[in-house]
Order: C-alpha cells, then sequence, then structure tokens
C-alpha cells in the first residue's frame, strides 16, 4: 500500500469525524434537540473522503440531500456545520440552509440539494464555467442512484459529454431511492450503461474501499484536468440509517444490513493500516477519541449558539 | 432620435454588454448561426464566436442548471428558453436552484444570471406557444422579472439586467420584436425595479406592461377624443414592484385598472390590485378592474385568440364604467 502515515491519518479521521459527526446528530434528532429531517452519510463515508482527498481546495463539488459527508470532506468546519444543522445563527448558512442545503462556497462546496438530482445541471454549468475562464479546476458532482432516472440526468451527462466538460459524475450506489431499490427503479441495475448512451467512460467500484476511490478518482481526475472530459464512477455502498428519522427500513432486510457493516469502510481502512503497519491499534484509538473530543465541542457550539435574529429573515434574498 | 426595433435594441444590448464584460456569454437553443428562434441573437456567433455564443441540445432543465452553475462561479450567463411555455420543463431548476441558493447559503454565493424568454399571444401558434405565464414567477422570491415594451426598454432595460448580480427572468413579447421606437446611438441604462409614467392623465389609471402598453395607449387616444383623461403606467419590472409609482397615480386619478395578457385567475392583476387596495383604499373613488386573459388555454383560431386577451374596445369599456359614462 503505497501511502504516507500523514495521509492515512487525515483519511481514517476524516472518515471517523463523518461517522461520529452522523451518530451524534441521530442521537441529537432522537431527543428531538435537532428538529425536522436529516439524511444521514453513514456507512458511505469512503466516497466522500476517497475522492475528495483528491482534488485540489479550488475544485469545486456539488453534493445531495445526504450531504453532511461530502461537506465535512470538502473542508468543512465541524462547529459551523453542526450548528447549520441547527438552524443557529453561527451555521455555515446563517442557519437558512440546514441539513439539505449545506454549502461553503469559499471551499469549493457549491451545495447540498433538497432536489434528487437538482444539483447535476449545477455541477455541469461549473464545468463549463471552468473550461471559459479557462483554469485548471474540476467539478465532482455526488448523487445517488435514484438521481440517474431523473431527466437532468440524462441532460447533464449529454451536455458535459457533447462539451467535454472537465466533471466527474460520481453516483454513489445506495441500493434504495429511499425506500424503492435500484431493481425495482431501474430498467439497468448496472448503472454503468447509462454513460455508454453519451460515449463516456464509466467505472463500477467498490465504495466501502477508500483506497479503490482514490485510485479510481485519481485517474479521471487526471483525464478530465488533461482536458479529456468528463467521466462516470459508480460506487457501489450503503447508508446505515434508513432515508430519514421516520424510516422503519421496511425494504430492507437486517442481513442485508449486517453484510454491509461487515464491510464498513472505517474498520476495512483500519485494519489494513495496522496489518501494513503503518498505524497501531492504539493510535487508531487515539485518533476516535480525539475526534469524539471535537464532536463534543461543536455540538457544543452548536447548542450554545444564538437562533438568527429576526431581521435575518429577510436578509440576503437579493444581492 | 433614430429609430430601430425591439429584436435590434436587444441585439445591441447583447453585443455591448458581451463586448464590455468577458464574463457574460449566451447559450441556448438556437442561438448560434441560426440567430435565435425570432433573430435577436443574429450576428452574434460570427462576432463572440461560438464558446461565448453556444447552441445547446433541447434540454431546457439543464441550459438553467448549467447556466446557474456558471453563474455561481464567476460567469454571467444570458440564458435563452425560446418559449415561455417551455418553462415548465425547467420550472424546478428556476424556482428550487435559482431563485433560492443565495439565501439558502447564507448569502454567500451570487446568481449574476439572466433568462431571457419570449411570451405572449398573437401569432396563432396555440396553447403551446403562447402564454403569459408572468404571474407564476412573481410568486417566487428571489428572482425579479422584467418585461420591456417599447425598444427603449427592452435595450436599456437588458443591459441593467445583465450586470445585475441577481437572477432575472427576462420576458420578452413575440408581437414586439418587429416594433420601433426611437433608441439613442449613445449608451444608457434603465433601472430594474422602476415603472414609468407613459402617458400623463387625470380620470383614470391603467397599470399595464409589454403589448398590453400599446393596446392602452391606443385605448387613450381614442378617450381623450371623447373628453376622457387616461394616465398609463408601464411596470416594465414586475417584480420588484414599484407600487410607489402606482399608488402616486392612483392618489391623482383615484380610480385603477389592471390590463394584463395573462389569465385573470391569480394574474398578475389580483396581486397588483391587491397591493393598492394595502397602500391606497382610501383613495379610491371605485372599485379597482381587470381587464385581462380569459381563463382558457390560448385556442388557435385566429378570432378565439382575440378573444382571449383584451381589445382596444374592452379597456375603453372598462374605462367608461369606472368612471360611470
Amino acid at each position: 500500500m503505497e501511502i504516507k502515515k500523514e495521509e492515512a491519518v487525515f483519511l481514517l479521521k476524516k472518515m471517523m469525524q463523518i461517522r461520529q459527526f452522523e451518530d451524534k446528530i441521530w442521537e441529537l434528532l432522537s431527543k428531538n434537540i435537532a428538529q425536522g429531517g436529516s439524511h444521514l452519510y453513514a456507512g458511505e463515508e469512503a466516497v466522500a473522503v476517497g475522492a475528495i482527498s483528491v482534488l485540489n481546495p479550488d475544485d469545486y463539488i456539488t453534493s445531495t440531500h445526504r450531504g453532511h459527508g461530502h461537506a465535512i470532506a470538502k473542508a468543512g468546519k465541524l462547529p459551523e456545520l453542526m450548528a447549520e444543522i441547527l438552524g443557529k445563527a453561527t451555521g455555515v448558512c446563517k442557519g437558512k440552509g440546514g441539513s439539505l442545503h449545506l454549502a461553503d462556497l469559499s471551499q469549493g462546496n457549491l451545495g447540498a440539494n433538497g432536489v434528487v438530482g437538482g444539483s447535476l445541471g449545477i455541477a455541469t454549468g461549473a464545468g463549463l464555467s471552468i473550461k471559459l475562464r479557462g483554469t485548471k479546476q474540476l467539478v465532482v458532482c455526488f448523487f445517488g442512484d435514484g438521481a440517474t432516472n431523473q431527466g437532468i440526468f440524462h441532460e447533464s451527462l449529454n451536455m458535459a459529454a457533447k462539451w467535454s466538460l472537465p466533471v466527474v459524475y460520481l453516483c454513489e450506489n445506495n441500493l434504495y431511492g429511499m425506500s424503492v431499490s435500484v431493481k425495482r427503479a431501474s430498467a439497468v441495475e448496472d448503472l454503468t450503461k447509462k454513460a455508454l448512451a453519451y460515449d463516456m467512460p464509466s467505472e463500477n467500484i467498490d465504495g466501502m474501499d477508500i483506497l479503490a476511490v482514490r485510485k479510481t478518482v485519481r485517474k479521471w481526475v487526471d483525464f478530465a484536468r488533461d482536458g479529456k472530459g468528463p467521466s462516470f464512477i459508480v460506487c457501489d455502498s450503503y447508508r446505515y440509517y434508513g432515508h430519514s428519522r421516520s424510516d422503519a427500513k421496511v425494504y430492507r432486510t437486517r442481513e442485508e444490513e449486517k453484510f454491509w457493516k461487515g464491510r464498513d469502510p472505517i474498520i476495512l481502512f483500519g485494519k489494513k493500516l495496522i496489518e501494513e503497519n503503518i498505524l497501531q491499534e492504539e493510535e487508531i484509538k487515539g485518533l476516535e477519541s480525539e475526534v469524539f473530543d471535537e464532536i463534543e465541542q461543536a455540538t457544543k457550539f452548536a447548542m450554545e449558539s444564538p437562533l438568527p435574529k429576526p431581521e435575518a429573515l429577510y436578509e440576503d434574498l437579493y444581492v | 432620435m433614430r429609430e430601430i426595433t425591439y429584436r435590434q435594441a436587444l441585439n445591441e444590448a447583447l453585443v455591448e454588454e458581451m463586448e464590455r464584460d468577458e464574463r457574460v456569454f449566451l447559450m441556448g437553443e438556437d442561438v448560434g448561426p441560426y440567430g435565435g428562434a425570432y433573430g435577436v441573437s443574429k450576428g452574434l456567433i460570427e462576432k463572440f464566436g461560438e464558446e461565448r455564443v453556444r447552441d445547446t441540445a433541447i434540454s431546457e432543465a439543464a441550459i438553467i442548471g448549467a447556466g446557474l452553475g456558471a453563474a455561481m462561479t464567476g460567469m454571467r450567463p444570458i440564458v435563452e428558453i425560446m418559449y415561455i411555455d417551455f418553462i415548465g420543463i425547467c420550472m424546478g431548476q428556476i424556482n428550487n436552484q435559482v431563485a433560492k441558493v443565495r439565501y439558502m447559503f447564507g448569502g454567500k454565493t451570487k446568481v449574476p444570471l439572466v433568462i431571457r424568454t419570449e411570451g405572449g399571444t398573437g401569432r396563432t401558434l396555440g396553447a403551446h406557444h403562447s402564454q403569459s405565464l408572468e404571474s407564476w414567477f412573481i410568486h417566487i422570491p428571489g428572482i425579479k422579472v422584467v418585461m420591456p415594451a417599447t425598444p427603449y426598454d427592452a435595450k436599456g432595460l437588458l443591459k441593467t439586467s445583465i450586470r445585475d448580480d441577481n437572477p432575472i427572468l427576462f420576458i420578452e413579447h413575440k408581437m414586439l420584436y418587429n416594433r420601433k421606437g426611437e433608441v439613442p446611438e449613445s449608451e444608457y441604462l434603465v433601472p430594474v425595479g422602476e415603472a414609468e409614467v407613459k402617458r400623463e392623465g387625470s380620470g383614470v389609471t391603467l397599470i399595464t406592461y409589454s403589448q398590453m402598453l400599446f393596446y392602452c395607449l391606443e385605448a387613450a387616444e381614442e378617450l381623450e377624443k371623447q373628453g376622457i383623461s387616461v394616465e398609463i403606467i408601464d411596470l416594465r419590472t414586475l417584480l420588484p414592484l414599484d407600487i410607489q409609482t402606482i399608488v402616486e397615480s392612483v392618489k391623482k386619478t383615484n380610480r385603477a385598472i389592471i390590463v394584463e395578457e395573462d389569465c385573470k385567475t391569480g394574474g398578475t392583476g389580483a396581486e397588483i390590485g391587491m397591493q393598492i387596495m394595502e397602500n391606497a383604499f382610501d383613495h379610491l373613488d371605485a372599485p379597482i378592474k381587470r381587464v385581462a386573459g380569459a381563463d382558457v388555454p390560448m385556442p388557435k383560431s385566429p378570432n378565439l385568440e382575440k378573444l382571449a386577451i383584451p381589445s382596444k374596445e374592452d379597456i375603453i369599456k372598462a374605462v367608461k364604467e369606472i368612471l360611470g359614462k
């Protein structure tokens, strides 16, 4: 395994941050401290962290309704993100966006989206903007398996392929669009086939293996940076929690959940690092407790932060 | 002063703004060599090349979405939706994305995007090419809705819209493209959000916009001969609404009629009328009236199409009714 210790620690810690962040949100939801909904990313950490770790800071991403993981991986600050999810004035979007609309333009995160497939056009346009401005940036557009059945998915892939835009379309296939499985919703189960119609290179990989994600995404990132155009990657993955708080998960079996949790991306990567003698078990435990403290601090910050002032209601609507 | 058409005025605005700012580019269906369905972008691809004058696939949702993504990342796109009737295909992109990202993201992004489109009746094109859908969009906080009637305003408002850091829906009218009007050679701008009194009068205020302005002006000419004085306000921008100019006029005339080409029910007149009630009720001597389009899908037959929108005679009749004459 060709990975430096420093880098391994960074990747492992980021994944731990996402996992513990999501577990904390679940706890806050259960206690009704966090209101509304939150679609949790736990289980899919290797995709966001792996893909974003090979990007430059000025590269863009677009995210999804299940966007906490992308926001954390794209240099999001845990306290600001937690505060945003609680609707606080100190949140990254001043409490106006919430879980479904985490965005940080200063870090190149063009935003999560409450509409499935809602950010595919935005990502394509950011790719066009890069081309017109003549920079070396690129876009990674995250979306789920459900989005591949939306019209704008096909419109965007067609447009990006025709214009050879620097966009990596990254599908997180977690097997279900809310409750309906890929099997039941999509005429093709192998989602990479959908890119064939646009003559776009595509690849299906194990989204639970962060090193596989990094390797593949890096390949297609280089491809885009070389001006060779867009690509389509399908990462097989699994969301541990249900679609949202109210989901009784009647559409999937406990055996299936057990199978995927047996391939947990954080445990898998940790084991590998121990096997390869890059990290010791104690160090991993140390990282876990470091992250635990960070999440506690972020939660404290968020809970103690004020709600937006009433005058904020009409702020930031127009320039 | 020289006279040019509405089409030429719009074309000049595009050329001048693209020359002024290289971040400005145009994208849409048939905007390239064809020059746009109504010829507004003729000659642009020869002048600016196909990178900045981009023909797209017939993909309205992606056109708007890509315009938004480009606007958020440093460009100033003008995207064209050929007929406003097609806007339903990309309504989610406009309503949920374009209009909301700035607010949802706590003001941390700007959307300098102009969506150019055209609407209205007059060419007997039937129900999928003749609608007036502006009232859908005045219900969406976060965008501005601009609807110029004269070549002067078309040019000045398009230039201002392109320089605006907010998303703007710029709705042209298919029957106005060939209409000529005075447009100065030298540069000028028309502010977004300001109505204009196009004709001063004392008996009643007609509040209108787009093609209906000319119907109102013709009606006013005829009414003048009969001794009735009419004031006409051209809104030019529907959102934000320049309610101040309307109220000032109503204070003077004490009577208001809204003349609109769109369907009456839930139309722009409903909102404008209510705002007059809220802001100038004490100055009204008669109930507000609406002269509006029929609540039907636009029929093809030329006679039915004419019946489905206000006529000069309808306006004259309403003025006489509100004056009790």
